[in-house]
């Protein structure tokens, strides 16, 4: 036996190797960047049930060697030239473990059952109780379409554009069932960009908050919510589903599965299901989605250009989202005759429920009797079903 | 743009319209629901409301229609009528030990006896 030819062998299989091959100083860079994301996630707690996942699949897809993810298959999968043009088959045969959990993320199955988790968590009765707060929901998603064109003047297509935009509904599953629809290409920095901006919401928002509102008008005291019956919750998904899905048929998935799981929370002989949707099954799809979503940002196509655009255009949706919503908060304010406090239109980009808790923290510190979290809720779940139309919308234009 | 960019370039003007459009259908979609919800929820919350006030409209009725005959009310009844108490509480995901905790500090922390506050509903923040 060759000893040292065994060892040669062996050296230039191993991964260590190929960091020194023409490229592998991006894979490096990429680990480096995967364990900043980490250290974010599990020191600085940015939405760490995604971020660590996202991390940890940026960390397995940039270790050189692993081919757990195979972009060269995705590539084949999308080009209609390929034999392999939409064959499952083909990733099944030939993809590692990442690009088989992919397929869920690929077919919009991950994201609608995050959905259906985010439904069966989610209490609808402030917005039912203030179905006014509608309007700030809508209002909140200016960031959206603010960001979509900023992105066509920066070069970007109309599809990734829609994909960049959609980063402005604060609102996770959506971004990347938008973006794999329409720029897979772009998925793992729109997905790094929307989970970090919605972590870092307590920071972008409040300054652009007092910026547009007076201390009298963060003052205001709302009235308590009236009392929601029981019948009313159950309607509602009911009626929200046919209505939106009627509407726009491309949210189907979203809100469907949206309102599914509120179905289950709220008729009372679905307890197990509820328990379920909310928990095991939540946590499970979310292992899938995050770990699947971080294993597209592969080097040589995650470091460019166009990622440092996406994450600057993603703060822009963010803060004009914010904007939008205040600014519409402002007009109820003195169309309501000072009765609404326009801080709540910020809870309208829909990260539920930490945008209406920046809401509660700002009307707090300029009333400490003040109580807006529940007024709040309204406009931020209403945020979720606005970011789901929009998304629609933008589906329904640039996807065909 | 990166080569395998998806779709294909669009002109501004085309994406101005394109924002303004998905805006005025993400407001004009959420304003209609708004309307299905307001008139639902009247059309609902009037029932339940009117279904809150028969058993108290039965029991004030009931001993003028058969005094010496009535009925005990029922325990929800007496409740819903019982003089000077503080009135019914709702619980929201609330067990009633940690509620009554919750008056308990309350009524300490504002200084008054608990029977002169009244809690409407304890509802657990999530």
């Amino acid at each position: 036996m060759d000893v040292l030819a065994t060892l040669e062998g062996l050296w230039q299989d191993s991964g260590f190797s190929r960091f020194f091959a023409d490229g592998g100083w991006k894979s490096l860079i990429m680990i480096v960047v995967a364990c900043v994301l980490l250290y974010l996630g599990i020191v600085k707690k940015f939405e760490p049930l995604l971020l660590v996942g996202i991390a940890f699949g940026c960390l397995l897809t940039n270790l050189p060697g692993a081919n757990l993810y195979n972009p060269e298959l995705w590539d084949a999968f999308l080009d209609q030239a390929s034999p392999y043009y939409q064959s499952y088959g083909h990733i099944l045969a030939n993809g590692g473990l990442l690009d088989i959990l992919y397929i869920g993320v690929k077919a919009g199955v991950y994201p609608s059952l995050i959905f259906l988790g985010v439904g069966a968590m989610t209490d609808f009765g402030p917005l039912i109780a203030n179905p006014k707060t509608l309007i700030l929901g809508a209002a909140a998603q200016f960031g959206v379409f603010f960001a979509f064109v900023g992105a066509v003047v920066l070069g970007f297509t109309g599809n990734q554009a829609a994909s960049i935009g959609i980063i402005g509904g604060a609102d996770g599953p959506t971004a990347i069932f938008l973006t794999t629809k329409l720029a897979p290409e772009l998925l793992g920095a729109i997905a790094i960009a929307a989970y970090s901006y919605m972590a870092l919401i307590p920071m972008i928002q409040p300054p652009i908050m007092r910026l547009m509102t007076t201390k009298k008008e963060r003052s205001v005291k709302m009235e308590q919510l009236r009392e929601v019956s029981k019948a009313e919750k159950i309607v509602f998904p009911i009626i929200v589903s046919a209505f939106v899905i009627l509407l726009l048929p491309s949210t189907a998935p979203l809100i469907g599965c949206l309102m599914l799981g509120n179905l289950l929370r709220e008729t009372g002989v679905t307890e197990r299901l509820s328990d379920t949707a909310q928990n095991a099954m939540m946590n499970i799809v979310t292992i899938f989605l995050s770990v699947s979503v971080g294993a597209t940002t592969v080097a040589d196509r995650f470091l460019t250009v166009e990622t440092l655009m996406i994450v600057a255009l993603g703060l822009v949706a963010f803060a004009f989202s914010t904007f939008g919503g205040v600014l519409v908060g402002k007009i109820m304010y003195k169309l309501s005759g000072g009765k609404i406090n326009p801080l709540i239109g910020s809870a309208g980009v829909s990260a539920v429920p930490m945008a209406a808790r920046v809401s509660q923290i700002e009307g707090q510190k300029a009333n400490p009797a003040n109580f807006l979290l529940m007024h709040a809720m309204g406009p931020n779940v209403a945020g979720v079903i606005g970011s789901a139309i929009a998304a629609g919308f933008l589906l329904k234009v640039f996807g065909g | 743009m990166l080569n395998n960019a998806s779709g294909t370039p669009m002109a501004v003007g085309d994406s101005l319209i394109a924002a303004v459009l998905g805006y005025a259908i993400v407001f004009v979609g959420l304003i209609v629901l708004m309307w299905v919800v307001m008139i639902v929820g009247r059309f609902m919350f009037g029932r339940s409301k009117k279904n809150k006030e028969k058993p108290v409209e039965a029991a004030q009725a009931a001993p003028v229609a058969a005094p010496v005959a009535a009925p005990a009310p029922a325990p929800t009844q007496v409740s819903a009528l019982a003089p000077g108490s503080a009135g019914d509480i709702k619980l929201y995901d609330t067990p009633p030990k940690v509620a009554a905790m919750i008056m308990a500090i309350v009524a300490d922390e504002m200084g008054k006896p608990l029977n002169e506050l009244r809690f409407k509903s304890i509802k657990e923040v999530k």
